[in-house]
């Protein structure tokens, strides 16, 4: 393992099967200490690169490395430092999760038979350890797959839908524990198409559709690219509408109806600086501010916007990881 | 990473905490209680097959009645049953990913999987053999065996020959559980690895009694699984013995190697 190496570093990612195109050229770049999140809908890939990613299929073009390791060259030793799970956690049903535990911990050995026990009083198994796993719950399996994952220690964390088919309690116990994770160090790639697990977890997203990335970059980038506008009450709204249409740098002003849930207010848009000077014309106006609030578009608008409109246009060529953070391929 | 010993250990955990190892295990174990309380039961014996017409002068001729009747499909099916799940069943459970995201290399988890399987065919066999043994001399005792030359050996040496015979039976064994772990590693699906390795194991037989293919016979898998019969002749003839060394090394190595391949290559899209 190369200290240097970035913890995955993915280029040119493709697999084809027959005529399907499952991954069409992904270039991943995840950092140390990086939570990243790989967003897509349902068939957009994201599974497929992280079994490349693992050296479980071999991909068509392109190269995979793990801290500077490509799994299908350095076979079980590119997975040093590296763990976790691509879709369901599976386990022998005839064994008990303990069991279980103990068979992954012999194929890693370096110690992983002696952290069985804390790994699964993380997941809080250790009541159901002497179980088989044949009875487990999806939860439970998801949970034993977590601590499957703990017993090697690992530097890189593969996530592939960990909150999927979770209760509420288990969806906040996983992020929970992937947050800690991330604090303690480890570098986290998770899948996944539930937005607000990655907006409470990641750092970094790319967003994936018909098996190619059409954003790479840092979340508060793809929020300023999807844009928002700024909401404004105030105690005289003519009077305040007469001073934000002279302001410079103020765009789309228009008057907001009244709904059920808000009151009614002046809506425009413009950058932090131009609102900041709104703020003391308003005031040197004899305007009293009632309300001045940024109205972001959420993670979730952003990824319908990327991944809706694939289905009506032809997919663009992938971004690559030295785009800007935030650039739109699409 | 592990060592291979470990690995191969896990792997007969692995086995004995499943049911179908015990199926296979107890009809190996059970067919020479049967044959033995039948001739308990019974006035007669099998004349119509090679030591047939002794097992009531020695019990050291029930383990050669046994291996005869069980070359024809029992022990193929024995053999096949636990080695053409070995692999398909990782498939089935999904848990081929499982293990091979782990510090272990595929190549090592493939020899493991085959020693495992080996060693399953090895165990139902000397249980087969151990239990006729046992059962036969309770039924007939321990006394001299006549050999296929009507010549009589001691029972000590009769015994040390039935040893080496269970050996010799293993090298036609282990050619079909390469096959049955080809055919585990390529279906994905243990049914059909089961029932296909037993299905050469039939055909290959049946090539034998067919016109004009006679020629073929020394060659085959399964004519092998009569190689024994060698040391029981005065003097032992080693020729069968020699020839079944290379024609099941011929059977099992290129399946082995196509098995191996396709493991260590393949895409694990499951589970």
């Amino acid at each position: 393992m190369s200290a240097d190496a970035a913890p995955v570093h993915a280029r040119g990612l493709v697999k084809r099967y027959d005529d399907v195109t499952a991954v069409a050229g992904v270039d991943l770049t995840v950092q140390a200490g990086d939570v990243y999140g790989y967003l897509g809908p349902n068939g957009a890939g994201k599974t497929t690169v992280l079994r490349m990613l693992l050296g479980l299929i071999r991909p068509t073009a392109g190269e995979a490395r793990l801290f500077g390791r490509d799994p299908l060259v350095d076979g079980a030793r590119a997975l040093e430092g590296v763990a976790g799970f691509v879709e369901e956690p599976r386990f022998y049903p005839y064994l008990t999760g303990r069991k279980n535990l103990e068979l992954l911990a012999a194929l890693d050995g370096h110690g992983a038979q002696g952290r069985i026990g804390e790994a699964l009083d993380i997941v809080e198994m250790t009541d159901r350890q002497n179980h088989k796993v044949g009875g487990y719950s999806h939860g439970m399996r998801q949970r034993l797959g977590v601590a499957a994952a703990l017993l090697r220690k690992p530097k890189l964390l593969l996530l592939d839908e960990p909150a999927t088919g979770l209760d509420p309690a288990g969806m906040r116990d996983m992020r929970a524990l992937v947050a800690r994770l991330s604090s303690e160090g480890t570098t986290v790639l998770l899948s996944s198409h539930l937005m607000p697990e990655v907006e409470e977890l990641c750092n970094r997203v790319a967003i994936v559709r018909a098996g190619r990335i059409v954003y790479e970059g840092d979340l508060i980038s793809l929020r300023a690219r999807a844009g928002g506008h700024w909401r404004l009450r105030t105690t005289g709204d003519d009077e305040a509408l007469r001073v934000l249409r002279a302001q410079r740098g103020l765009t789309a002003v228009e008057r907001e109806a009244d709904t059920p849930s808000a009151a009614g207010a002046l809506r425009f848009e413009g950058d932090e600086a131009a609102v900041a000077a709104l703020s003391v014309a308003l005031v040197e106006s004899g305007v009293g501010l009632l309300e001045l609030t940024p109205v972001r578009a959420t993670l979730e608008d952003v990824f319908f916007t990327l991944t809706e409109d694939a289905a009506e246009e032809p997919a663009p060529p992938p971004t690559t990881a030295a785009d800007d953070a935030g650039a739109l391929a699409a | 990473m592990p060592t291979l010993r470990t690995v191969y250990a896990w792997e007969l955990r692995k086995l004995m905490a499943q049911k179908r190892t015990y199926l296979g295990l107890g009809i190996a174990v059970l067919v020479p209680l049967i044959f033995a309380i039948a001739l308990l039961l019974q006035s007669g014996q099998p004349e119509d097959v090679a030591f047939g017409r002794y097992v009531r002068q020695s019990g050291l001729a029930i383990p050669p009645v046994l291996l005869i009747f069980g070359s024809i499909w029992l022990f193929p099916l024995i053999a096949a049953l636990v080695a053409g799940d070995i692999v398909a069943a990782e498939d089935h459970n999904g848990t081929l990913k499982t293990i091979l995201t782990r510090s272990t290399d595929r190549s090592r988890i493939f020899v493991a999987k085959a020693l495992a399987a080996s060693t399953y065919a090895f165990v139902a066999l000397a249980a087969m053999g151990i239990v006729a043994l046992i059962a036969g001399v309770a039924v007939s005792g321990l006394h001299p065996l006549v050999t296929l030359s009507g010549t009589t050996v001691s029972s000590g040496r009769g015994l040390l020959l039935i040893v080496a015979s269970l050996l010799v039976y293993m090298m036609p064994l282990l050619g079909i559980v390469a096959i049955a772990l080809l055919l585990s590693v390529v279906t994905h699906n243990s049914a059909a690895a089961v029932v296909g390795a037993l299905m050469i194991s039939l055909i290959l037989q049946l090539v034998t009694i067919l016109p004009g293919l006679g020629a073929l016979q020394p060659y085959l898998l399964t004519t092998q699984f009569n190689a024994w019969q060698g040391f029981l002749r005065t003097p032992v003839d080693y020729s069968p013995v020699v020839r079944a060394a290379w024609v099941c090394t011929l059977y099992a190595v290129p399946a082995l190697g196509v098995a191996f391949t396709s493991f260590v290559r393949r895409d694990v899209t499951g589970g």
